[in-house]
């Protein structure tokens, strides 16, 4: 009896936990792809573990480590390469090692054993805290609300910012505020996917959504349901196979596009050859 | 007719390279400004100047804030600046123009987006509403540019080297639509194309580094034949064409 309430109770919570990521990363996703920031997004991911590192050692949640370095990161190197002082691409690759780096650093110096490391480093449905489970489901009621309300300001920003400059005073602050919750939404998800491999959650459904529409607010929601599907398969075989969620789902979702990418192409073969 | 804005004393530069030192214009209603000069002489600067995009170092723009301010002019930029991967399609990038009479909470009407595909009508785009940019030729994305730019109905127009990518079958179109528009909005147009300008200019900037202004009356193939004049013009035909006084 208790075992099944228990599985239960698991299964909802993996359920939970997999829509709310597919919502965060599939609104999060489609504006780092669209707008090219998947290295920026893979960099700020890498640095917020030097925050998990210090977030040890001082004894403080991680995850409140990892969010403010994420999102510190994340306005620098977006004020530094708007500078352009800098390269960019050098500075994120910088920020990217640096980050583990002090991470590493920190959790070495830590005295006696840290017990989840590993599931900051590739996730982890069994240590996800439905407080964990709770911030992503506030981040996914915030998100929608920020990108339904502003979703053409953001659009029209992010697509072509020197023309939303000549009509707008707001463009740095739109700009700054959604790169600052692209980094809190990769964070929140890290306990998910983990840092290795949490970017492939906002990337991979976005890339299954555009192979079939070009729309933004379309790819949006094909990616929220690609990820679902990802996700909720991921932790089924992750439970069933017992093997590491983050890499089972990172590895549903490569599937799936695949297989996407490759209907897609019979089709227009088969199209080609009945003209 | 009333004066939109002016610009006193303007001078603007990039690091230590001065591109603009010390030009005042005036931009009234209906005004329509072929705006000239060499490469590298400040001509784009000039509209970012004016749209807000650079800081000029010295001298001010004064708007008639009654009839315009720098976040409601419309603009063609020379060069494409949006990624043409991104994906949004040919109405979204037209809608975007209404932006200039919206406030941050921006939700498209549907008697706006009537007015898009109106003027996307108009451009001869309709077939291509719904295509992602990349799917469309240089002629036709400047095209959407336009589109974006005169939506919103502004007060003034700049346009930054329409002609550059306007395919040949457009370019009449091109030219007698911008008469149309002129008769509701000011135009400064940026061209480096002198022997082809538009001839529904009105008057002329020559800028490099500073900007001398012509009205467009100044000199007249009447006054040439009056007066004589140190240089020769010859056509066949009746090409109009405009020579402008001398700067000294």
């Amino acid at each position: 009896m208790e075992g099944s309430i228990f599985q239960y109770d698991f299964i909802i919570k993996s359920l939970l936990g997999a829509l709310f990521a597919s919502i965060t990363a599939g609104l999060a996703g489609t504006y780092i792809v669209s707008k090219r920031m998947v290295f920026l997004s893979g960099g700020i991911t890498h640095a917020s573990f030097g925050g998990i590192g210090i977030g040890y050692f001082i004894g403080i949640n991680p995850v409140v480590g990892a969010a403010i370095f994420g999102i510190l990161s994340a306005l620098g190197v977006e004020y530094l390469s708007v500078k352009q002082k800098i390269r960019e691409d050098s500075a994120i690759g910088i920020l990217w090692a640096f980050g583990m780096a002090i991470g590493i650093i920190f959790i070495y110096l830590t005295p006696g054993y840290t017990p989840n490391l590993m599931s900051y480093l590739f996730g982890s449905i069994l240590t996800v805290t439905n407080a964990d489970i709770i911030a992503l489901g506030i981040m996914s009621i915030f998100l929608i609300l920020y990108f339904g309300l502003f979703y053409r300001t953001i659009l029209y920003i992010s697509f072509d910012e020197i023309f939303a400059r000549t009509y707008s005073s707001y463009v740095d602050i739109f700009k700054y505020f959604t790169t600052a919750l692209i980094a809190l939404t990769i964070v929140l998800n890290i306990r998910m996917a983990g840092v290795v491999l949490v970017i492939s959650l906002l990337t991979i459904p976005p890339n299954i959504a555009m192979l079939f529409t070009k729309v933004y607010l379309k790819i949006v929601i094909w990616s929220v349901v690609a990820g679902f599907i990802g996700t909720s398969g991921g932790y089924a075989i992750s439970y069933f196979a017992g093997i590491p969620v983050g890499a089972t789902i990172i590895f549903t979702l490569v599937i799936i596009w695949v297989v996407a990418k490759g209907v897609i192409q019979l089709i227009k073969k088969i199209q080609a050859i009945r003209k | 007719m009333s004066l939109l804005l002016e610009l006193q004393s303007v001078s603007a530069s990039y690091g230590t390279n001065v591109v603009l030192h010390d030009i005042s214009l005036r931009v009234n209603e209906n005004d329509f400004i072929g705006v000239i000069g060499p490469n590298g002489g400040g001509k784009t600067t000039l509209l970012k100047v004016i749209l807000g995009l650079i800081k000029p170092e010295k001298g001010k723009i004064i708007f008639n804030n009654n009839l315009l301010n720098s976040n409601s002019i419309g603009y063609l930029p020379q060069l494409s600046t949006g990624d043409t991967n991104y994906p949004v399609t040919v109405t979204d990038v037209v809608l975007s123009g209404m932006m200039i009479s919206k406030k941050i909470i921006s939700r498209m009407s549907g008697s706006d987006r009537k007015r898009a595909l109106t003027v996307i009508g108009e451009l001869g785009l309709s077939d291509l509403a719904n295509a992602s940019l990349n799917e469309l030729s240089g002629g036709q994305l400047q095209r959407v540019f336009l589109g974006r730019a005169i939506i919103g109905n502004p007060r003034l127009l700049l346009l930054d080297e329409p002609g550059n990518f306007v395919d040949s079958t457009f370019e009449n179109d091109f030219y007698e639509k911008l008469r149309v528009l002129n008769s509701r909005m000011a135009i400064l147009m940026v061209s480096h194309d002198l022997g082809m300008i538009s001839s529904h200019v009105k008057s002329y900037a020559c800028v490099n580094q500073s900007l001398h202004y012509h009205p467009s009356s100044e000199i007249t193939n009447e006054q040439l034949l009056e007066y004589g004049c140190p240089i020769q013009i010859i056509t066949h035909g009746d090409v109009p064409h405009t020579v402008l006084k001398s700067h000294n």
